[in-house]
């Protein structure tokens, strides 16, 4: 079968010269097609003797198989031609910017008053909530600030429109978030362990004031908490707060209505190359103001002072975001420049928890 | 609180260092707020003496001395007539600097002399006017500092000024002496006696004094006075002087500058009357209304009826407990005095202070609380400071009323000191702080002073015994949790949604903003706002002068203030308050984005188009279905006038309003000042229902193995139809079978009117079969569509689309 070899020859040859699918397709078809030189040959194996045909049907099986391999070879090399080719003239210039997307972002007063949240939760605080137009009562009086009292004037109150014939006295933007803690007393009773964090108002603007910001109150009534635990209180919260090994918070003696007694509270920092850093250094600065709630706040609540005390605190909470992230200017927390929101604001993704670390 | 170290040394005996004091000050509650030291700038100073001195060669006015320095001999050229060999003189180096001058010193060379340093003139060291010559020191070494020179010598100019914040409930501090008894129960030493003169008056006032009668009982129970006359009303002696000049008062006559050192040393205000213009007696009575009066600060003021006076036959004299008249002043003339010392109300004169907006040092005192034991001591001892000074003789007193009994006393329970403050203070620590402190005690109740107005009930007592003992000292204790174990949560769902929904909002791109809760009037009536009702009677200024009735106000003059930076496109939000009303509780929670300008910046893939409404509605939709909002919601058209008719939709429940959505009204934009596109929505967060699903178990997933079908269906309907009516009668029509439907195409518009007629527009809807217990048959499908094609057709009056 001399005709097998050139058959072979010939095939694998013009398999290696095909340049196209097609003409492989041509060849495949010429080859192995149902009317193609080798499927003939085949063909023509049931008209020789058993032994004869035995040993020819080998061999074109042979043949056969190696052509359809080679045409198969080819047609993967081709492919792959075709694909490299392809890919070749997809290139993109990857330098180019992805397609827009916008990014928000939280306020930093939003962020803080998360961050503290967390803290005092696990300290048992719950989140306590009032209106911010208060009565002259829940604002004043039932925190032991009578009307003449000199301590009324000294917080500049925005006061609301009294419409004429109504002879109550005005009601009052809230000049601070301590009516809360009458209200939460008065719907829970006692024990009693809230924050209340919130805007607040006061009639002054400069460099350093603007007409709203944001206090947290804080309030914790039981059989017998002390100042002693306020101040254990609120050094977790600023070391939690501030996150620093320790903290050092210094008291001292004050005056606020609502509690007996009152202190002030520095906290030990240092300030170096404008750099402000809480928990070392030689400097103490004032972040808050807390006492033991005084009785008669106790009674206008309905609690009874003769069982229950305890403590309440108010901070700004504007203040601690400016000491905490460095922000310079409180002014510009309700200016809405977007410049501002973008780099003092927080990722949506960002959401303080005491596992991760709060600013992790 | 302004004074002096020697000042409080006339009260205190003390050997504490003025370091001590202030850090004791601050620790009392007496916050030193400024510590003014005269003698700071003259540090460098050291003292000299002048071994020769000549003519300088080529002036004749100069002379070259040799000068003995702590560092030598020096050579100095000096101008001084008084320059001249073996006085002692205060030296100023190369390197100083000079008050008086202004200049920081260097090696001079003076018509070709050297000249190392100067000597200084009083005028120079700010110390006087005097400017004749240098300083001629009576003693000093040489090398010594100038400034321990001043200390011994001089300790009037020496004389640290101290500042204190003082709390409103202690008016007791506003008087050096007051100061001085805290820093005493501390122990930085003892408080002196105050020794009260027995005056004996030598003839009957001519001026007498009368109370009216319906002012007796509250506005003024006591008042006293005296005439002292044929007095010399020159300047005050310089200590005098350099005290009041050094807490900011200026000296004007020794009258007028010891009523001031007795408002300041002892908060006992006084005031002086030129008895010689005082026509017969001087009444104190409630003000008629319309009377003017000229007051001593150069004011003239209308008074309103009811508030307190003292007038005399000719008028108005002065403003009870305020300030004083013009008329009847003391003067350099002055030689018959009258010198009134009397107990104001504290209500009735910070109510008169306040109305006529007059502040005074007298005013500041008596509203918060002079004590009214001291009017008749306070009368002696002025007398006597008057007769010192100014000479002169002294009446007897004449008064009207007595002073009021402040005697009340209240039980001190050591046990409870302890367990409020936390610190182990024992029982004798804490009656020796209250009885240093003026209190007496009887027994277990204490009586507080009667310059104590402050205290009035327990808690104040164990204030009193805290804060002598010190807050400093104080040792923290851990708080005990209430439960044990892992903390309970503690938001209200409506919190946890507040905070869920700012989350949202700022995943889908938009900064949040706080803005003030007040807005200006046309804003607020543009959202609905604006009444009488939400007015704030003293705003702070007219643009924050009502309650926000809603965010987006605030959020587009937000938009403004950026456009107006050169931001066109922006995403803002806030999550906040917005009031209804005006009373306590008329409020709700909102969260509101506002999306202006383009959807993306210029980029290469032609990402940028306007902000349309469906931007704002799919941010919304995304919100709603975080918080928990039911899927199937409605849409009606109801939206407010802020909002563009045709563009906007309200989503809801029934009746319950959930949101709105839209664009804003163009005319509202532009009044606002914004440049659009703009589009926004509002989340009423509370009239989101709460999901009624108490279990975190989720319901089981069910799936099915059968395939799900798809078909498409378009419609021809009127324009106005809306496609959420197509969906709706689609999703109707097998309840079972029907997974979902979506729209997935709209064709609108001239071309679309050219094909389908007039007023018409195309629908497209996809439909999702899911089959439950059988795979369907063509016919079971040929089934289902024409239920859908005859339920759409019915609820839009349209067609399908051929």
């Amino acid at each position: 079968m001399d005709g097998l070899d050139t058959l072979k020859a010939k095939y694998l040859t013009a398999v290696a010269n095909v340049a196209d699918e097609a003409g492989l397709e041509d060849l495949r078809v010429a080859a192995l097609g149902k009317k193609g030189e080798i499927s003939a040959l085949m063909s023509g194996l049931g008209k020789m003797e058993p032994d004869q045909r035995k040993a020819a049907g080998a061999m074109l099986n042979v043949l056969k198989d190696e052509i359809d391999a080679a045409l198969r070879a080819k047609k993967a090399a081709l492919g792959d031609a075709a694909l490299n080719e392809r890919l070749r003239s997809e290139w993109l210039d990857v330098t180019m910017p992805g397609r827009p997307r916008r990014v928000g972002t939280i306020h930093p007063v939003s962020q803080v008053m998360e961050e503290l949240t967390a803290i005092f939760a696990d300290m048992g605080f719950a989140v306590a909530e009032g209106p911010q137009v208060e009565s002259d009562w829940y604002n004043f009086d039932a925190l032991n600030i009578p009307p003449e009292h000199p301590a009324r004037q000294e917080h500049d109150t925005f006061f609301m429109n009294r419409a004429e014939g109504d002879t109550r006295p005005p009601h009052v933007l809230r000049t601070h978030t301590s009516p809360v803690q009458i209200r939460a007393m008065a719907a829970q009773g006692a024990p009693i362990r809230v924050i209340a964090p919130g805007r607040v108002y006061r009639m002054d603007m400069d460099q350093t004031h603007t007409p709203m910001f944001h206090q947290v109150e804080g309030l914790a009534i039981d059989r017998d908490i002390s100042m002693a635990n306020l101040k254990w209180t609120l050094e977790e919260f600023c070391r939690a707060f501030f996150e620093v090994p320790s903290v050092e918070l210094r008291f001292r003696a004050s005056h606020f209505p609502f509690t007996e007694p009152s202190a002030e509270v520095d906290i030990r920092c240092s300030w170096e190359g404008g750099q402000l850093k809480i928990g070392q250094g030689d400097k103490w600065m004032e972040i808050l103001g807390s006492g033991m709630v005084h009785p008669k706040v106790l009674s206008a609540a309905g609690v009874n002072p003769d069982e229950w005390q305890g403590f309440a605190f108010g901070m700004g909470i504007d203040r601690i975001a400016m000491l905490k992230y460095g922000i310079p200017d409180l002014r510009a927390f309700f200016e809405s420049d977007l410049r501002w929101l973008r780099h003092y604001g927080f990722a949506s993704l960002d959401m303080p928890d005491l596992a991760g670390g709060l600013s992790a | 609180m302004k004074f002096t170290l020697s000042w409080l040394k006339d009260h205190i005996e003390t050997t504490s260092s003025l370091d001590d004091i202030l850090y004791a000050l601050t620790d009392l509650g007496l916050e030193v707020e400024e510590v003014v030291n005269p003698l700071a700038k003259l540090a460098p100073f050291t003292i000299a003496k002048v071994l020769h001195a000549e003519k300088h060669p080529d002036a004749d006015k100069l002379r070259v001395c040799r000068v003995l320095t702590d560092e030598g001999e020096k050579q100095i050229v000096c101008g001084a007539p008084n320059a001249r060999e073996g006085i002692t003189v205060v030296l100023c180096k190369p390197g100083d600097y000079v008050p008086g001058i202004d200049v920081t010193l260097g090696v001079g060379k003076i018509r070709g002399v050297e000249s190392h340093g100067m000597m200084a003139s009083e005028r120079e060291l700010e110390l006087s006017d005097e400017h004749n010559g240098i300083i001629e020191l009576p003693s000093g070494e040489v090398g010594q500092k100038f400034t321990d020179w001043l200390a011994v010598n001089r300790p009037g100019l020496a004389d640290p000024m101290i500042h204190v914040k003082v709390t409103p409930n202690r008016p007791d501090a506003l008087g050096v002496r007051g100061i001085a008894r805290d820093l005493a129960a501390r122990g930085l030493g003892t408080l002196k006696p105050l020794a009260i003169p027995a005056i004996k008056g030598g003839f009957a006032s001519p001026v007498q004094v009368e109370i009216s009668a319906d002012l007796k009982a509250k506005g003024c129970p006591h008042f006293a006075g005296r005439t002292i006359r044929g007095v010399r009303n020159g300047a005050s002696p310089d200590w005098l002087a350099n005290r009041l000049k050094a807490i900011g008062l200026r000296p004007i006559s020794a009258l007028v500058d010891i009523t001031n050192y007795f408002t300041f040393g002892l908060n006992r205000p006084l005031h002086v009357f030129d008895a010689a213009k005082v026509q017969g007696t001087l009444r104190i009575h409630a003000a008629a209304g319309g009377e003017s009066f000229a007051a001593l600060d150069g004011k003239t003021y209308t008074l309103r009826a009811g508030q307190m006076a003292i007038s005399d036959d000719q008028g108005v004299e002065s403003l009870a407990g305020i300030m004083g008249g013009e008329a009847s002043g003391c003067t350099p003339e002055t030689t018959d005095v009258f010198l009134e010392s009397a107990w104001w109300d504290p209500i009735t004169v910070a109510a008169t202070g306040r109305a006529l907006k007059i502040n005074s040092d007298a005013r500041y005192r008596f509203e918060r609380g002079v004590d009214p034991a001291f009017t008749l001591p306070g009368l002696d001892l002025a007398t006597q400071m008057i007769l010192d000074l100014c000479g002169g003789e002294a009446s007897d007193i004449a008064q009207d009323g007595a002073p009021i009994d402040t005697t009340r006393a209240y039980q001190l329970k050591p046990a409870r000191v302890i367990s409020l403050v936390g610190m182990d203070i024992p029982e004798a620590e804490q009656r020796k702080t209250l009885e240093a402190l003026g209190f007496v005690l009887n027994g277990d109740m204490a009586t507080p002073p009667s310059w104590r107005p402050d205290v009035l009930g327990e808690a104040d007592l164990i204030e009193e015994v805290a804060r002598i003992a010190s807050l400093t000292k104080l040792q923290g204790k851990p708080l005990p949790r209430t439960v044990s174990g892992v903390p309970r949560p503690i938001l209200t769902p409506l919190q946890v949604r507040e905070r869920t929904a700012r989350r949202s909002i700022a995943a889908l791109g938009y900064n949040e903003c706080v803005t003030y809760s007040f807005i200006d009037q046309a804003a607020a009536e543009l959202f609905g706002g604006g009444s009488d009702a939400v007015r704030v009677d003293n705003p702070i200024s007219s643009e924050m002068s009502h309650l926000r009735p809603d965010l987006l106000p605030g959020l587009l003059r937000a938009a403004a203030r950026n456009q107006a930076r050169g931001f066109a496109d922006m995403a803002l939000f806030e999550v906040g308050p917005a009031f209804q009303g005006g009373e306590p509780g008329e409020q709700h929670l909102q969260a509101a984005g506002l999306l202006v300008g383009a959807s993306a910046p210029r980029d290469p893939y032609g990402s940028r188009r306007p902000v349309d409404v469906f931007d704002a509605k799919a941010d919304v939709e995304a919100v709603l279905a975080g918080i928990g909002a039911p899927a199937r919601v409605q849409i009606n058209r109801k939206a407010a006038g802020w909002w563009h008719p045709g563009r906007s939709g309200v989503i809801g429940l029934g009746p319950n309003m959930m949101a709105t959505f839209g664009e804003v009204q163009p005319k509202v934009l532009a009044e606002m000042g914004v440049k659009g596109p703009a589009v926004a929505f509002t989340i009423l967060l509370a009239n989101v229902p709460m999901p009624k699903v108490k279990t975190p178990t989720k319901p089981a997933l069910v799936l099915s193995g059968l395939q799900a079908v798809d078909r498409d269906f378009a419609f021809v309907v009127d324009k106005g139809v809306e496609a959420l009516t197509a969906v709706n009668a689609a999703i109707g029509a097998d309840k079972v079978l029907i997974e979902s439907v979506r729209v997935f195409d709209q064709f609108a518009g001239e071309k679309a009117e050219a094909q389908m007629g007039a007023g018409k527009k195309s629908i497209a809807l996809t439909v999702r079969l899911q089959p439950t217990d059988k795979t369907l048959t063509e016919a079971d499908i040929e089934a289902v569509s024409a239920k859908i094609i005859d339920k759409v057709s019915k609820a839009t009056g349209g067609t399908l689309r051929g």
